[in-house]
């Protein structure tokens, strides 16, 4: 089967997702960016293949007049089944490198008998990590794993005696380790062990497991043929690709979001390194843009820094902050004074809660200039990139494109995150299509 | 690359020219030659030279150092000397250089001043700047106040007080200066020989409507700019380059020829930009690249109107001396208004048949860039072609982001691609 | 503000009132009670408000939105590097805060005040908008001259918005009563630096800012009261620094950091806030007596060398800094406090060569930046502190 593929290579996450010839998505993948741009990339691509191969699963479940019923839930078992297997995977790999790591240590027993305790508590919880009904933390093994390594790592380091930052920095050296070559796990093996589990707990007649398994089987074979790939993102320019099958986020985020609404003639983007106001048209065919200025105030990055300040999860700023009831009026987005500014003002005594909330509103603020700097909010609205997860931002969004630009229909696809790498893969089935001789997006220019 | 370098003779005259000028400015002292500082915008070269003085020009001198990468060095200095990270980067690379001894783009020293002529021209910071030079050198300032164009006419009023402060101020402080009585059919002579370099000036700007354009008119255009913006106009030198220029760019254009660049000329030019505001010098061939890269030329530019804007109509004219060097100096570009500067932007795009236009806004220089951003909303919406808005600086290496500048440049040029090709996106189901 | 006499604090709080009323109420009240008045804002430093009252225009002193707005349109319109006045100017005009004026004027200040006048014509088509070039060249005969058509079409230009005649009477009027408003705003002044206790740098200002938006009569009268009541005040003598304040001469500090200032220990004895409130230094009605043409002794009371401003040339022969150096000695300051906006290109070219005339001159100061909408007054607490403290303990070695 022909595929095409965008990746999307953010300063903080690389996205990739494939589509099939009509342009639908197949399959997503996203892992942490890192130095090794071209491992960040195979990672996420491999996962988006591995994740397509699910969807066709799932189409071929439906196509099945006994299984229709079932696919949903089934598909979701056995995708529980395969992360958990995924998981115990990684888990194995991070132990290895551990105890290598460990086994130079100056006191080498303490440190194996410290990785001892640790990795069996990790193996303990890791079995109820991908339980149905639950949800992770994170997408990203490194946060998972990271969190529950450092919890046991604080007791372990009590009762052998050996210093919290000695461990701390063995696992800091085995999650890049782990982190920068691609997994070698066989595809195959790991869905029908998932198989196996799911089918476990499900009672159906042994025929339509005999079905369900050669259903599997028929998708595990199957050809992805990966026929053109686009870059595109923050980091496009380290892509290993021919300067044709590059775009820029502009054009792939406008694309994108025309794809997931076609009524968007206006597209926000708050990426880590900076944040876009795209206008398009009918055709989702970019028409004018702005970026934000030299300064990095009000893009997701400066989120992070607050987070660092308060010692807290990126993802657990919008929440805190929706439990604000009186924000605070903050009107200075500098990174540079975040740090003191907030100090100062949680030592006048202000709330977390309401700075972060007067936090949120000053960053969709200086989202809104460029919006009316690109031209303003006439028709549809969309807001992408890592940032419309967080729902205090969207709702600071909501109310300031309200007061701003009167009432207007505004959409956040809960796949927002993968905007660009959804615009980029429909320009590589365009790129394919494209009559021949057709005027190439790049410039030859003289080299 | 090296093979394609085409290096015409005009360029070899230019320096010549400027070679030349420096060894004077060197010798000024022992030759007993008068030296007057002054600025681009309104400069009364004409009267300096019928006054037979050296003109020295302290933004050239500041973007000469940048482009020789000398700038930073000199900002340094200057903002430890107590000068504020926000004001304009000219001032401080300038006086930077001079604490550092006022060595000159030709490795000469530069002499001191004998006048500080203050053509007070379409920017409020010449005046702070020449009040800062006076404290240092303790020499007379030649102060001339130009109005601004704020309706776009330069009302008979203001030319009348531009005159008179000729005649009661900067006049008896040049013949006070060199001991010599002004000569007005010296001025005269000198500005007949203006006009001729005008009009070639003007011919040669306006190569650029044919297609392909035989110049580019921002990056090579600040050198065709030069001599007459600079320490030539009114002299023959001026307007026997600007002949020869003239002769170059129709030979050009009658081959079918495209700008010189530093990697080659561009003969199948993809894309055709206007631009506003001040190039960067510190990373001047740089930022040519990320056009030149992408066969983007520039038809047309107001950098090349700071000077004086010719293509609108403007000479000087012999005949009225004193008031056309007011009427120079009110129609400079920065003395403009917005809607002015919008009006001539649209009509650039228009007459040069533009895909679209570039903001290249300038951190140092608000008399450019303070109101761009409205600017580019309203030529969008006059002329429904799409502006790229970048931010760098004149001479501060710190405020050029080359990956920053590149990703706009590039998604600006893709944008423009995609409405050139104008194929349908593929629908996607998802 | 008529009605019964007020106490201070009652005045006080009203000009407070009318400091953070953004949406300019009691102009809107006076046009409802001057039925056919116009009102006319204009920007810092210098307006010849005698002509907008002569025409029957009130002018409405406009100087941002301080700290109280969030700004969205106007950081549309400006680059990062640009001072935040503007921004907030904009913004208030977009939001129709300034729909009660009928026009604007934006005096030749900086190139960017320069350039919100082509701004403001391209945002605000229908409304009358002007720029005003005040003379660099100070011989009547060439600046004063020049002046004089600029003000003579600024005055039929507004005679045409109100619908009145150009009326000399009128004018001699209007200058009359400014110089009764300067007369009181010096008094003020003096006042401060004699007793600044009596009358602190806050109250003052507060005082003064009302003059941005009233009448000139009723601002006269506010004047005279607090005056009057502070000078019978019973109020304790604090001894503090005594500082004077230079650089704020357009985007204004927000009123809290002026306090804080004071709280830190620096009477603010001096200022440049709000320079059209004392630009012309001596009394220009004087001049009314011997010469009949009111326009001509405006222009030419504008000439005088009596305010020393970034924004002003100054000529051979008169150093930079000099009036600075003087006043710190009439006043008997015993410090500068170089406060100057983000981004402000005039106050911020000037300050090395002030600095230099005061370190010639042996006079403290120290300096810092500010915005109309800074919020983080601690470094500035710090600053003012350590400032005061060194003065007092160290300032008679």
């Amino acid at each position: 089967m022909k595929c095409w593929v965008g990746i999307d290579l953010g300063s903080t996450t690389t996205k990739a997702l494939v589509v099939d010839d009509t342009g639908a998505v197949l399959g997503r993948g996203i892992t942490n960016s890192r130095s090794n741009y071209d491992v960040a990339c195979e990672i996420a691509r491999n996962e988006a293949f591995l994740d397509a191969r699910f969807t066709l699963f799932a189409r071929a479940l439906e196509r099945h007049t006994d299984l229709a019923a079932h696919a949903g839930l089934l598909i979701e078992s056995v995708r529980l089944a395969f992360r958990s297997e995924q998981h115990l995977y990684l888990l194995s790999e991070l132990e290895a490198q551990c105890r290598a790591f460990a086994a130079e240590l100056a006191d080498p027993r303490r440190a194996k008998a410290a990785l001892d305790e640790i990795f069996e508590g990790m193996r303990e919880v890791a079995a109820s990590l991908f339980e149905p009904g639950t949800k992770p933390r994170s997408d990203f093994f490194r946060d998972i794993a990271g969190s529950q390594y450092m919890s046991l790592a604080e007791g372990v380091a009590e009762t052998t005696k050996l210093p919290f930052e000695t461990l701390l920095g063995v696992y800091d050296k085995s999650i890049l380790a782990v982190e920068s070559h691609v997994p070698a796990s066989s595809l195959q093996d790991l869905i029908e062990r998932a198989l196996e589990v799911a089918l476990g707990s499900y009672r159906i007649s042994d025929a339509l497991k005999a079905d369900l398994r050669s259903a599997v089987q028929g998708v595990v074979e199957m050809q992805l043929v990966e026929t053109q790939t686009v870059g595109t993102g923050y980091g496009r320019a380290r892509l290993p690709f021919r300067k044709e099958f590059i775009r820029s986020e502009i054009l792939c985020h406008g694309l994108g979001a025309h794809a997931l609404f076609p009524g968007t003639r206006t597209v926000l983007d708050i990426g880590g390194q900076d944040t876009k106001a795209i206008q398009v048209d009918g055709r989702g065919v970019v028409t004018s843009f702005q970026m934000n200025d030299r300064c990095a105030a009000g893009c997701g990055r400066y989120l992070g820094y607050i987070a660092d300040e308060m010692n807290l999860g990126l993802h657990e700023l919008g929440p805190m902050a929706m439990c604000s009831r009186r924000p605070v009026r903050i009107n200075s987005t500098c990174t540079v004074f975040a740090g003191a500014e907030l100090r100062d003002r949680l030592a006048m005594g202000q709330r977390r809660e309401d700075i972060l909330a007067g936090l949120h509103r000053a960053i969709m603020l200086r989202a809104m200039s460029l919006i009316s700097r690109s031209g303003g909010v006439h028709e549809e609205f969309t807001f992408t990139g890592g940032v419309a997860k967080n729902e205090a931002a969207v709702s600071a969004l909501r109310q300031l494109v309200e007061e701003s630009f009167g009432e207007r229909t505004i959409n956040i696809s809960p796949d927002s995150i993968y905007t660009g790498a959804l615009g980029a893969a429909l320009f590589a089935v365009r790129e394919e299509f494209a009559e021949a001789g057709a005027v190439s997006m790049a410039a030859g220019g003289p080299a | 690359m090296k093979a394609n370098i085409v290096k015409e003779a005009s360029m070899q005259r230019q320096k010549d020219m400027i070679a030349a000028h420096f060894e004077l400015l060197a010798r000024a002292h022992e030759t007993g030659r008068k030296v007057v500082y002054t600025f681009v915008p309104g400069n009364l070269t004409e009267l300096m030279l019928a006054f037979d003085t050296l003109p020295v020009h302290p933004e050239i001198n500041a973007l000469q150092a940048g482009m020789r990468k000398q700038s930073a060095g000199y900002i340094a200095e200057a903002e430890r000397a107590g000068h504020s990270e926000d004001v304009c980067t000219y001032v401080k690379c300038d006086i930077g250089m001079m604490m550092k001894g006022n060595i000159g783009p030709t490795g000469q020293k530069l002499p001191e001043p004998d006048l500080l002529l203050l053509s007070y021209t379409g920017c409020f910071t010449f005046m702070k700047w020449f009040e800062l030079l006076r404290e240092q050198y303790e020499c007379p300032v030649a102060m001339l106040h130009v109005p601004y164009q704020s309706t776009g006419r330069a009302e008979p009023a203001m030319i009348e007080y531009v005159v008179k402060q000729l005649r009661t101020e900067v006049i008896p402080k040049l013949e006070a200066v060199t001991g010599k009585a002004f000569d007005e059919d010296l001025l005269r002579t000198l500005l007949g020989n203006s006009v001729l370099a005008e009009d070639d000036l003007v011919h040669v700007l306006e190569s650029a409507k044919h297609r392909p354009s035989p110049i580019d008119a921002y990056f090579g255009g600040v050198y065709y700019i030069g001599p007459l913006f600079t320490a030539f106009r009114g002299t023959p030198e001026a307007v026997e380059y600007y002949r020869m220029l003239r002769e170059e760019v129709d030979a050009r254009q009658a081959q079918g020829l495209g700008p010189i660049t530093p990697e080659g000329p561009i003969d199948d030019e993809r894309f055709r930009i206007v631009v506003e505001g001040p190039p960067n010098w510190t990373h001047f061939r740089e930022f040519w690249k990320m056009f030149y890269d992408e066969r983007a030329v520039i038809v047309a530019s107001t950098y090349t109107k700071v000077g004086g804007v010719y293509d609108r109509g403007f000479r000087h004219d012999p005949e009225r001396p004193l008031e056309t060097l007011a009427e120079y100096c009110l129609g400079c570009y920065t003395n403009l208004d917005l809607a002015t500067r919008v009006e001539m932007i649209v009509g650039y795009i228009e007459d040069y048949d533009a895909d679209g236009f570039l903001i290249n806004s300038i951190k140092s220089c608000n008399s450019f860039s303070a109101g761009q951003l409205v600017m580019l909303r309203a030529i969008e919406e006059r002329t429904g072609r799409p502006g790229c808005f970048i931010e760098t600086d004149l001479v501060d290496p710190r405020y050029f982001s080359a990956s920053n500048i590149k990703n706009r440049l590039e998604s600006y040029f893709q944008m423009l691609a995609q409405k050139q090709t104008g194929h349908e996106p593929v629908e996607a189901a998802s | 503000m008529g009605g019964p006499v007020m106490t201070k604090a009652e005045l006080l709080a009203r000009c407070e009132e009318l400091y953070e009323d953004l949406d300019l109420t009691s102009v809107r009240e006076w046009k409802e009670q001057n039925p056919g008045g116009r009102a006319v804002g204009y920007l810092p430093t210098y307006v010849p408000r005698e002509i907008l009252h002569a025409a029957g225009v009130l002018p409405v002193g406009i100087l941002g939105a301080g700290e109280q707005l969030e700004i969205v349109r106007g950081d549309a319109c400006f680059q990062s590097y640009i001072c935040h006045l503007p921004r907030s100017v904009v913004e208030l005009g977009l939001s129709g805060r300034l729909d009660v004026l009928d026009g604007m004027i934006f005096p030749s200040t900086c190139d960017v005040i320069r350039n919100l006048s082509g701004i403001w014509r391209i945002l605000f088509p229908d409304k009358y908008t002007r720029y005003l070039d005040v003379p660099q060249n100070f011989a009547p005969e060439v600046g004063g001259a020049f002046y004089e058509v600029v003000l003579r079409e600024l005055w039929s230009e507004l005679c045409a918005l109100s619908g009145r005649e150009p009326d000399d009477e009128a004018l001699r009027a209007a200058i009359t009563l400014y110089d009764a408003n300067r007369k009181l705003v010096r008094e003020l002044y003096d006042l401060r630096a004699a007793e600044p206790w009596r009358a602190p740098a806050s109250e003052a200002y507060l005082l003064l800012r009302a003059g941005m938006v009233l009448p000139v009569e009723e601002h006269t009268r506010v004047l005279a009261e607090y005056l009057a009541l502070v000078r019978e005040e019973e109020r304790a003598m604090v001894d503090n620094a005594r500082v004077l304040l230079t650089g704020a001469f357009c985007e204004q500090p927000p009123l809290t950091l002026i306090r804080t200032l004071e709280r830190a220990g620096c009477d603010l004895i001096d200022d440049d806030f709000m320079p059209v409130l004392r630009w012309l230094g001596h009394d220009a009605g004087d001049a009314l007596e011997t010469d009949g043409d009111p326009v001509r002794v405006l222009a030419e009371a504008y000439l005088g060398d009596e305010q020393e401003s970034a924004c002003r040339f100054v000529p051979d022969g008169q150093p930079k800094g000099a009036r600075l150096v003087e006043t710190v000695r009439r006043r008997a300051a015993e410090g500068v406090v170089c406060a100057a906006p983000s981004f402000c290109d005039p106050a911020l070219l000037e300050r090395p060569m002030l600095q230099s005339a005061l370190d010639e001159a042996g006079i403290a100061y120290t300096a810092f930046k500010y915005a109309e909408n800074t919020g983080q007054m601690q470094p500035i607490r710090e600053q003012a502190g350590t400032f005061a403290d060194t003065i007092k303990l160290w300032g008679d070695e």
